[in-house]
């Protein structure tokens, strides 16, 4: 059941034009668009220097929790603007989901290539290893990889990168099998074009609805893992912020100044469900069985 | 289960730990020198090679990775790297806590789950739906540190009715096992909301009606073993979630558990410790796995054909 269909009277009436945008969906649309801005306007829309410490005004609440006016989102243990900080955490954590989902979609679509193509004993290594990564928590191989090789942040973009690519691998594989035996591959092919022509200009058209879906499903999972991770303290680290770094170094601080915590958790909560409620909405309107009704 | 699949499917598990544990003996190779990371470059060389031999690193590589093989068959799983006592000693401490709180969260979150999922089918577009898939929604895209965060705040900072860390008595359970359990229920609601609404336009459904069943009867004796198949499938794909989930959850509520254990491994990079508990993990998601396949047989007389004929 789509999150959508929650919010429209009746989920068996044929999808009328005006259900075609419900209002869920437009408020999510104008959410995420937000973030967007955000994300590429940072340097532009926060007050302050996110790193700019002020030890006589700490922990001030939020302007209309009666703080001080010039600090709208309050200061944290440093004196530091909750506000600025909170932009630049939203920048930090969509930068590293992006790169994150776009390395992983990258690493699988390429392997789900290759196995679809030799078949064979490539295929079976492929889909073995496929397996193990889908036999943990991908939390767990997130903090092993972290031990081994630390905590940078490039580094940690790159364990990001490892998540969710043996689901487009098998979802690449899948399809390649199956479109290499349409027709229209076929033909290619017997014309005389390379097989690496075949897929490209052939092959992956065809399949790119299906991997754009799996890309907004993977990509609020890869918020929440970055977000845990540095919740945890192993992810990204001071003096660089993100929307779980902000989080787990606020709840040191729930008694005496609850915003610095609870306001990155409303951002990643409002964040996942937005990118939830619209991946679900366009799944559905990808989805030629529903369109055919 | 016929017993030929069974092996099949117990092979494919055994190589899987076999390639994991193989997979950590390659990283932990690759990572640079442990001992180095333990007592620092500026140690002496005897001290160093005291060391190396006290963790067995003198020996040739094949020779490790044999008696690594070996010992974690015998469920010796080596040495801590920074408390110097047997990897799987401080798992055996941690693990009761764990299980406690993983399975408390996870009764919870499969009897609420499930319950809301069917009262959210039987009153299929009314307002109690609503209400519940609202909460289904909530539930599953709620962060778990941020919803024991917000648990904290409220329950034990401003209301002060729980406390909000530790596990000494059955109190300090709540608020870690509804922090953990809130995300299964939401899961689970939605998957058995969907499944039964499949299950009860069937034939059967109406022809149970027909005959004067009673609707209790008719919803739990005829309708939910049907709706069981699906439901079984989340369980063994949302184990992992438990997993991952008692990390966070046990971090917020500083519950001594294994996930606490893991993440101090993982800060003090105690690489010794953090395989064993990977190890540990991947044997458990299998077994876990075989188990619901085998459940899946016992509830579906089908699947027991279907399989038998392959």
């Amino acid at each position: 059941m789509a999150l959508t269909t929650l919010f429209r009277r009746k989920d068996d009436a044929p999808v009328k034009a005006e259900a075609r945008y419900p209002a869920i969906v437009i408020a999510a649309l104008i959410l995420l668009g937000l973030i967007l801005m955000i994300f590429l306007f940072a340097d532009w829309l926060a007050p302050y220097d996110y790193r700019t410490q002020s030890l006589l005004k700490r922990l001030k609440p939020p302007s209309f929790l009666g703080g001080l006016p010039e600090h709208l989102l309050g200061t944290d243990e440093l004196g530091r603007d909750v506000l600025s900080r909170l932009i630049y955490a939203i920048r930090f954590s969509v930068l590293v989901a992006l790169g994150g989902t776009l390395i992983g979609a990258l690493i699988g679509t390429t392997l789900g290539f290759i196995a679809a193509h030799f078949r064979g004993l490539t295929e079976e290594a492929i889909m073995m290893l496929a397996d193990v990564q889908a036999s943990l928590p991908f939390m767990m191989i997130a903090l092993a990889l972290i031990a081994l090789f630390g905590g940078g942040f490039f580094l940690f973009v790159a364990i990001m990168g490892f998540y969710g690519w043996e689901v487009f691998a098998r979802l690449t594989r899948g399809v390649v099998i199956a479109a290499n035996t349409q027709d229209y591959a076929t033909a290619v092919t017997a014309l005389g074009a390379p097989a690496r022509h075949v897929y490209l200009r052939h092959v992956l058209p065809n399949i790119l609805s299906v991997l754009i879906v799996q890309f907004t499903l993977n990509f609020p999972q890869v918020i929440l893992l970055e977000t845990s991770l540095s919740f945890l303290g192993l992810g990204i680290r001071p003096p660089l912020t993100s929307l779980g770094q902000m989080l787990g170094a606020g709840r040191a601080y729930l008694t005496s100044a609850w915003w610095i915590a609870v306001l990155p958790g409303m951002a990643i909560f409002l964040t996942t469900m937005s990118i939830s409620i619209v991946g679900d909405w366009i799944r559905d309107r990808l989805d030629p069985t529903l369109q055919a009704r | 289960m016929p017993g030929r699949l069974f092996l099949a499917k117990f092979a494919r598990g055994l190589l899987t730990v076999w390639l994991i544990v193989t997979l950590t003996f390659v990283a932990l190779n690759l990572s640079g020198d442990p001992i180095e990371a333990l007592v620092g470059d500026q140690a002496p060389a005897e001290v160093i090679a005291h060391y190396r031999e006290k963790f067995g690193l003198d020996r040739p590589l094949w020779q490790q990775y044999v008696s690594y093989v070996a010992g974690i068959a015998q469920g010796d799983f080596g040495l801590s790297l920074s408390d110097q006592r047997p990897a799987i000693d401080l798992i055996a401490a941690a693990l009761p806590r764990t299980l406690r709180l993983g399975l408390t969260a996870f009764v919870l979150g499969l009897v609420l789950g499930v319950g809301l999922g069917i009262v959210a089918a039987l009153n299929r577009n009314r307002p109690i739906d609503r209400f519940v898939m609202s909460f289904a929604v909530l539930g599953f895209s709620l962060p778990n540190f941020f919803l024991g965060i917000l648990l904290i705040l409220l329950f034990s900072l401003h209301w002060r009715l729980l406390p909000s860390s530790g596990d000494q008595t059955i109190w300090h359970l709540i608020l870690p096992a509804i922090t953990l359990g809130t995300h299964f229920a939401g899961t689970f609601a939605r998957f058995t909301r969907s499944a039964m609404l499949e299950v009860l336009n069937k034939q059967y459904v109406v022809a149970a009606r027909a005959k004067g069943v009673p609707r209790p009867r008719r919803v739990l004796w005829h309708a939910l073993p049907n709706a069981a198949i699906p439901i079984i499938t989340i369980i063994g794909l949302k184990l992992g979630d438990l997993v991952a989930g008692s990390i966070i959850v046990e971090t917020v509520f500083a519950v001594p558990g294994v996930g606490r254990l893991l993440v101090n491994a993982v800060t003090s990079r105690d690489f010794a410790l953090v395989q064993a508990i990977l190890i540990m993990t991947s044997i458990t998601m299998v077994l876990a796995n075989l188990a619901v396949d085998a459940i899946y047989a016992l509830i579906d007389p089908r699947m027991r054909a279907a399989r038998s004929e392959r």
